[in-house]
């Protein structure tokens, strides 16, 4: 077996209050492509930005070509042969293709940059790639991919040693991913290191020689993709979830049959975000969305929001058809959603708890019809009680609150207006267990009240504890809707997924 | 705004697009100048396009230094007020102390040269809004000025009034020494923007600062050098103005700084920065000394047109820029 | 003590107390108010009546720099305003009907509605940039107001106008009224109703606020007319005040001073929380200055000098970079990203949850 190129030994991370890596090692062949899986928060991101040196290490050994080496930026790691191309691409848009190449290292002659040189060696270099394009227009004239292209073609010809690819696939069309795994493929054969990270399980089992997998901060481990299934895969990332959660007793699992359902998406869809779906939601229904990151989860529930514009299929609420322009569109017909990212789409962090729970339905009031203030202390009272958000003071700056407080603040400005639909994008990522728990209470309540809930989250063991209909993401497809009967559990869901053929 | 935005996309894909405005400021130009030569018949004099060079050189040389500035997505409001300050402090020390020429050229670049260094160390290691510090800037140059002195102080040394005084003929035509300064300058910094380093990253840093910090790009040295490069620019337009004027005097271009943002935008660059050529910043100047050429020679109209037309203009290609820039995530 | 120093106001506050306590050192009856012929006088009066329009003028400017933006056009706004209304009441027969004035007021104040609208158009339905939105009417502004004072500076002599700007009611300069009511109003509309939280929810997270289902080109449109009206006010009091209007002059440089009075008032320029309060004892802390330099005998020509010194100060104390570079050594952070300026800002929002 080659000797590996890059070894991470024993790495540990901790942030004020989050333990982002504990005991995680990493290792890196010559010339093989390497593929880091997880989902959100498993540590991918922070495991690469220790090793390219944006964030110091706090444990643990980093030995690159025989040697120990700890970096105090991407450039310093650039230098050391550590080249790192992002999704969202770090080149100049308004400069011509050449000079992104070589920006800052042009050949020059006293002073006098050789424009004639540059185009050349760059044109060279493309066509290395297999990219025959004129280096002399502008790099924003291009698609992504071809921008993508540039980037790991300024990265090689600085150092090429490793090649971090972070998820630089999102954005790419079928033939321009097969475009870049032939560039992938050829630098490999060339004997560089690729660390490949993407949320595509179909890319991984395409390109990927090995896997590492990273789960809530640990490695999971270390396997030939070949002698990986899918399913198995699915399983590690997501992991069957231990934690003491409270059971919720006889959780009714009621299916709503015959009556006029509350919301109906008939092949909706997005361009660039979601293929076309169907969907239906019931009153006092919860039908969660299981998937992985990058499945189409949040653009499913934007889409029946109102946060982003369908551009095909129809949606009708109580049977009657309505168009989404906006934000305020669905909540006239009471439909709230609350954003995955709660700093910022959801959150005035400058505001106070109180100013941040009336805002919806102060917004849906207009400005001139102020809520009363002592209906704004009662309501805000009734629910910082209600949901035991901490500390209880109204005036806080939502700013200065836990994960799990901004999140119940969050959720009670939706509250508030007394949706009949409530849309709750990862409602739990990122806060305490004991704040999970009182979420997931506070929604099986709610849908026993009679609102319906379409709850979103990469956690398949709390989607299941909590729907009673699952809808399957995989790679922007809805390929499944699953009644949530006995049968159902998260090894079934799971199948779904790793089986689930593009329709 | 479905149709803006359609046009918008369509113009957003042309391959052209950068050179897009400066061919609308250079047929703008033409049609300018062209209905000049149609109505007057002293228009098309040569001298009269040279003699928009001569009443104009200052104002082309700070024009230059703020064309670096908005390169980088950056603003320089104090530009007037450090011409103002440099006509001062030459004249003071000129005819006030009796220094010589040669002394007096030296401190004053090195004095516009340093505001321009401290506001821009200023404007990145505390990443305060150029806007505001240049502001502050402003403040501080005719605040200086007025200390020096609030009336008018006149300028007969031997150097300045041969530098006023001469004209470089060529043929029946002549031009003042102070517009080929301001040429040696346009060429110059032609040359820097595109064919040194840095000038590229001027270009970068306004194109995408983070990716230029990415790539290793000397940020902080090249942000710094542009409002270094600005103050200069502005303290030579000042010595240019007072050869123009043989004066100094704290009220002179005053609201300059507007006229040379005009004299950029309207020459194609972009105001977010990363998109522009000096040669447009030239074209802008002209735009602005031929708009008060015509309404000179009209007669009927009165000067405040001209700030009307500016303004129209401003509008049109701050529109113009809108629709070819793709909109940013 | 701790939370009174605490207090957003509590730095402009007292610099304002010790600029006014220094006076006293020079002019021993500054703080004396007496009844002249049934007219208040006094050296606070005069600083509350000078100060008057840059108040309004600021006030307007908050709310625009609240909604995260900015309005350079003001002082042109300042400029066409008065020259309206000073060219209306020079153009009818008599100067001193009490109608014809209030025609010429409307007519003026409608304007300065109309060019805030522009304004708040450019910004919040076209999508320029605040600040390149506005120069184009701080350009522009400047001839329109000559065009309509045909360059020469209308001189009108109409007592109705004069109070404005320069007459007394119930003993009291009508100008401090007229603010007094301004600043009353604004406070009113943006805390009585609830148009000053949205606005500082817009300013603060403009996706956020349309997610929470907020109008906030509305919102934006609406401060940018403030702001017009509130200039167009100012250039009312001016005009009236010298009985003129110059179109080259009036409310020169008054989006500077109004923008720094905002400033020290404690409202950021990266636009959420305002402070009206703030902004105004910012405008009476710039007037004072201003009326300092005069009564203690420094050359007038320093005021500028002494703005650039408090801009600088101010923003240096509101930058976060500026304050983690002077002050790291006291709040150790654990190993903060020694990446760029850029890269660090994005970093602290990406630290895992």
């Amino acid at each position: 077996m080659t000797e590996a190129i890059l070894t991470m030994t024993g790495i540990g991370k901790e942030f004020p209050g989050v333990k982002a890596l504990s005991e995680v090692d990493f290792r890196l062949l010559p010339g093989e492509v390497h593929a880091l899986m997880g989902e959100n928060g498993a540590g991918k991101s922070t495991l690469i930005k220790v090793l390219t040196g944006v964030y110091d290490i706090d444990q643990g050994s980093i030995v690159l070509d025989g040697r120990p080496v700890e970096f105090s930026g991407p450039l310093q790691a650039q230098h050391a042969g550590i080249s790192t191309v992002y999704q969202e691409i770090n080149l100049c848009p308004n400069l011509s293709v050449a000079e992104n190449i070589f920006i800052g290292r042009e050949p020059r002659l006293l002073g006098h940059i050789r424009w004639s040189t540059v185009e050349r060696r760059a044109s060279e270099l493309l066509r290395r790639l297999q990219l025959d394009i004129d280096v002399s227009a502008m790099l924003g004239t291009y698609s992504i991919a071809v921008q993508q292209m540039v980037a790991i073609a300024r990265a090689i010809d600085i150092s090429a040693k490793v090649l971090i690819l972070d998820e630089p696939t999102s954005s790419l069309d079928a033939g321009e991913v097969g475009q870049l795994f032939r560039v992938m493929r050829q630098l490999k054969d060339e004997g560089i290191a690729i660390l490949f990270v993407t949320h595509f399980l179909d890319q991984v089992y395409e390109i990927a020689d090995r896997i590492t997998v990273l789960r809530n901060g640990r490695r999971v481990g270390e396997y030939r993709t070949a002698e990986l299934t899918l399913i198995d895969l699915i399983g590690k990332m997501i992991g069957k979830e231990l934690e003491v959660l409270e059971r919720l007793e006889d959780r009714p699992k009621r299916a709503q049959e015959g009556d006029v359902p509350l919301v109906d998406a008939r092949e909706l869809g997005r361009k660039g975000a979601v293929a076309p779906f169907s969907l239906t939601i019931h009153k006092g229904e919860v039908v969660g969305l299981a998937g992985l990151l990058g499945s189409g989860r949040t653009e499913v529930a934007r889409l029946l929001y109102g946060a982003d514009r369908a551009d095909h299929g129809q949606l009708a609420v109580d049977g009657r058809a309505v168009t989404m322009r906006g934000p305020r569109s669905a909540m006239a017909k009471n439909i709230a959603f609350c954003s995955e990212n709660r700093r910022t789409e959801g959150l005035i962090e400058e505001l106070t708890v109180r100013e941040n729970i009336v805002l919806a339905m102060q917004a849906t009031r207009g400005w001139t019809r102020p809520i009363p203030r002592r209906r704004q202390d009662e309501l805000v009272d009734r629910y910082i009680k209600a949901l035991d958000i901490r500390p209880a003071n109204p005036d806080a700056p939502v700013r200065d609150l836990s994960g799990g407080n901004q999140q119940k603040v969050l959720l009670a400005r939706w509250l508030i207006t007394e949706p009949r639909l409530l849309i709750l994008d990862e409602p739990t990522r990122g806060i305490d267990i004991g704040a999970k728990a009182e979420i997931q209470r506070l929604v099986a309540q709610l849908s026993d009240g009679g609102m319906a809930v379409l709850f979103v989250s990469a956690e398949l063991e709390e989607v299941l504890r909590l729907s009673h209909k699952v809808a399957v993401l995989r790679d922007r497809h809805l390929i499944a809707e699953l009644p949530n009967d006995d049968t159902l559990d998260v090894d079934r869901v799971m199948e779904t997924i790793a089986s689930g053929a593009k329709p | 705004m479905t149709t803006f935005a359609e046009v918008r996309s369509r113009l957003a894909g042309t391959r052209q697009r950068r050179y897009l405005p400066l061919y609308a400021t250079l047929a703008l130009l033409a049609l300018m100048y062209g209905s000049g030569v149609v109505q007057y018949e002293a228009f098309s004099d040569p001298q009269v396009v040279l003699n928009v060079f001569i009443d104009n050189g200052f104002l082309l040389v700070v024009a230059v230094g703020m064309t670096f500035v908005i390169l980088t997505g950056g603003i320089d409001l104090s530009v007037g007020a450090v011409v103002a300050l440099t006509t001062m402090v030459s004249a003071t020390l000129l005819e006030g102390q009796g220094w010589p020429a040669f002394a007096v050229l030296p401190l004053v670049l090195l004095m516009g040269a340093t505001l321009g260094f401290g506001m821009g160390c200023i404007i990145h290691y505390f990443e305060i809004q150029p806007f505001i510090v240049t502001l502050a800037g402003m403040f501080l140059a005719r605040g200086l000025c007025y200390t020096i002195g609030t009336s008018s102080i006149t300028i007969d040394e031997p150097f300045w009034t041969t530098m006023a005084q001469s004209k470089v003929r060529f043929g029946d035509n002549f031009i003042s020494p102070s517009v080929v300064i301001a040429l040696v300058v346009v060429l110059v910094a032609a040359y820097v923007l595109a064919f040194t380093r840095l000038g590229r990253n001027t270009y970068a840093i306004g194109g995408n600062p983070r990716s230029a910090h990415l790539m290793g790009l000397p940020v902080a040295r090249t942000r710094i050098g542009v409002y270094t490069i600005s103050g200069f620019c502005s303290a030579l337009g000042g010595v240019l103005l007072s050869f123009y004027m043989l004066s100094g005097n704290s009220l002179h271009a005053v609201g300059m700084e507007l006229d040379a943002i005009a004299a950029v935008v309207i020459g194609g660059t972009l105001l977010t920065g990363g998109s522009g050529f000096v040669l447009g910043t030239v074209l802008g100047v002209l735009v602005l000394g031929i708009i008060q050429t015509l309404i000179t020679f009209d007669g009927r109209l009165s000067s405040w047109w001209t700030k009307i037309v500016i303004g129209a203009l401003l509008f049109a290609f701050i529109l113009l820029q809108r629709l070819i820039t793709p909109r940013k995530q | 003590m701790n939370t009174l120093v605490k207090h957003r106001l509590f730095w402009p506050v007292a610099m304002l107390v010790a600029l006014l306590l220094s006076n006293l050192a020079f002019t021993p009856s500054f703080f004396s108010v007496e009844v002249r012929d049934g007219h208040l006088y006094g050296s606070l009066i005069d600083i509350v009546r000078f100060g008057a329009p840059l108040i309004m003028v600021a006030l307007g400017m908050t709310l625009v720099i609240a909604t995260g933006g900015i309005d350079l056009s003001v002082g042109s706004v300042v400029a066409i305003c008065g020259a309206l209304a000073c060219w209306r009441i020079s153009e009818q027969g008599d100067q001193n009907s009490v109608a014809g004035v209030l025609v010429a007021v409307a007519l003026a104040l409608g304007l300065a509605l109309l060019l805030g609208a522009w304004n708040g158009f450019l910004v919040a339905v076209v999508g320029i940039q605040p600040i390149i939105a506005t120069l184009i009417l701080m350009v522009a502004g400047r001839g329109l107001a000559q065009l309509i004072t045909d360059g020469q500076i209308i001189t009108v002599n109409s007592s109705p106008y004069k109070l404005i700007g320069g007459g007394y009611l119930f003993t009291v300069p009508f100008a401090i009224l007229v603010a007094l009511a301004v600043t009353a109003l604004a406070v009113l509309l943006t805390r009585r109703t609830a148009l000053g939280m949205l606005i500082e929810s817009v300013g603060g997270n403009a996706e956020a606020s349309r997610l929470a289902g907020i109008h906030s080109r509305r919102i934006t449109l609406m401060a940018y007319i403030v702001a017009g009206l509130c200039a167009g006010i100012a250039g009312l009091m001016i005009s009236s005040n010298v009985s003129s209007a110059d179109g080259n002059n009036a409310g020169l440089w008054y989006e500077l001073d109004a923008i720094l009075a905002v400033v020290i008032g404690g409202t950021s320029l990266a636009g959420g929380r305002f402070s009206i309060a703030g902004t105004v004892v910012g405008a009476l802390l710039i007037q004072t200055l201003t009326t300092t330099i005069y009564t203690t005998g420094i050359p007038p020509e320093t005021t500028l000098l002494f703005k650039a010194l408090v801009v600088t100060v101010v923003c240096l104390v509101q930058s976060p970079a500026f304050r983690a570079k002077v002050f790291k050594g006291r709040r150790r952070r654990p190993s903060a990203p020694p990446a760029g300026p850029a890269a660090a800002t994005t970093e602290k929002v990406e630290v895992p949850a």
